[in-house]
């Protein structure tokens, strides 16, 4: 039960956080200081999402093969390599450099 | 682009983030069942909540305090989307309640692929980029829960190596300003910064203060995808 009610809990929070901009600005649009705001919002989550996602609490999740890989996977696309192909690379890479 | 020219694309585009979702489930699904979940919680939990995050969050908090904590941190984790909904409204049309409903298709991979510049997406890519991810995540836990493959094993595979990488691709490919990489630089710093100090959820909040950056200008007249 207590699995469930936290199941749940989390999924319904969830919605309401993707929903309540949408429900309180209804069609009005935001004003252009913020929209100027907005326009930077994509790449400003995605850095972030990078940092936490490599980096983890405390920093304590740093994995060097790991980095590496995800640095393998940002040359490939920049050599026009297809994204899929990239991070296969990149996975390669890091799986490489783990059985040596 | 037609409507539906435009969703195609999505699921087009949403293939690769839907590889990396599909590993995530898996990870996920593994690390549930070995958790004692079983099989139909996660698997619900994967098609319900539709976050990595807070999936994981919920995971590793659960079993070491209270509910009201566990759920608080899942939550927070996840508060981006309150930005990320305000965000992408204005491109939405409809009644409060049908773009409601239609910011229910956010994930961190579709909200980049859907973002046409200067603040503007295109929501039907933004579906078909969804759909397809949406469908990887319960699946992945599924089979993540039924076969439980071994973590250690996946680490030696790359697979950790996945989701980032796709995150460092759609980021490599929102750097069309000098503003956005100023301003994608920031979040990376602040999100590392306070990492040292708070918990993920906070710092990845927090974050989103480098985009304040575009106070200092007009909206950029960038070229439209």
């Amino acid at each position: 039960m207590r699995l469930w009610g936290s199941i749940i809990a989390v999924s319904l929070a969830n919605w309401l956080l993707k929903a309540g901009g949408p429900l309180v600005l209804g069609d009005r649009r935001l004003p252009p200081a913020a929209r100027s705001v907005v326009a930077l919002m994509a790449p400003v989550l995605l850095a972030g999402l990078i940092v936490v996602d490599l980096a983890g609490p405390g920093w304590g999740d740093l994995n060097g093969p790991q980095v590496l890989g995800v640095a393998v996977a940002g040359v490939a696309w920049a050599l026009r390599a297809p994204m899929l192909v990239a991070v296969l690379v990149g996975a390669a890479a890091a799986a490489g450099v783990r059985l040596l | 682009m037609s409507t539906r020219s435009e969703l195609i694309e999505g699921a087009r585009l949403g293939v690769g983030p839907g590889a990396a979702t599909f590993a995530l489930g898996l990870s996920f699904g593994a690390a549930a069942a070995a958790a004692g979940w079983g099989i139909a919680a996660p698997t619900f939990f994967s098609a319900f909540a539709f976050s990595g995050s807070a999936q994981f969050s919920l995971l590793t908090t659960l079993h070491a305090g209270s509910v009201v904590v566990a759920v608080a941190s899942a939550t927070l984790i996840n508060a981006r989307y309150l930005v990320m909904g305000v965000a992408l409204n204005d491109s939405l049309r409809g009644s409060r309640g049908w773009r409601a409903v239609q910011a229910q298709a956010l994930s961190d991979a579709s909200f980049m692929l859907a973002h046409r510049g200067g603040g503007r997406f295109d929501v039907p890519r933004l579906m078909g980029a969804s759909a397809v991810i949406y469908l990887s995540r319960p699946v992945g836990t599924l089979i993540g829960a039924l076969r439980q493959p071994d973590p250690a094993m996946m680490d030696r595979l790359g697979v950790d190596v996945v989701f980032p990488a796709f995150f460092l691709l759609l980021v490599l490919d929102e750097m069309r300003s000098r503003q956005a990489v100023v301003a994608a630089l920031r979040g990376a710093a602040i999100a590392g910064g306070l990492l040292l100090v708070t918990e993920p959820g906070y710092a990845l909040l927090a974050a989103t203060a480098g985009a304040l950056i575009g106070l200092r200008s007009e909206p950029e007249r960038e070229e439209v995808r």
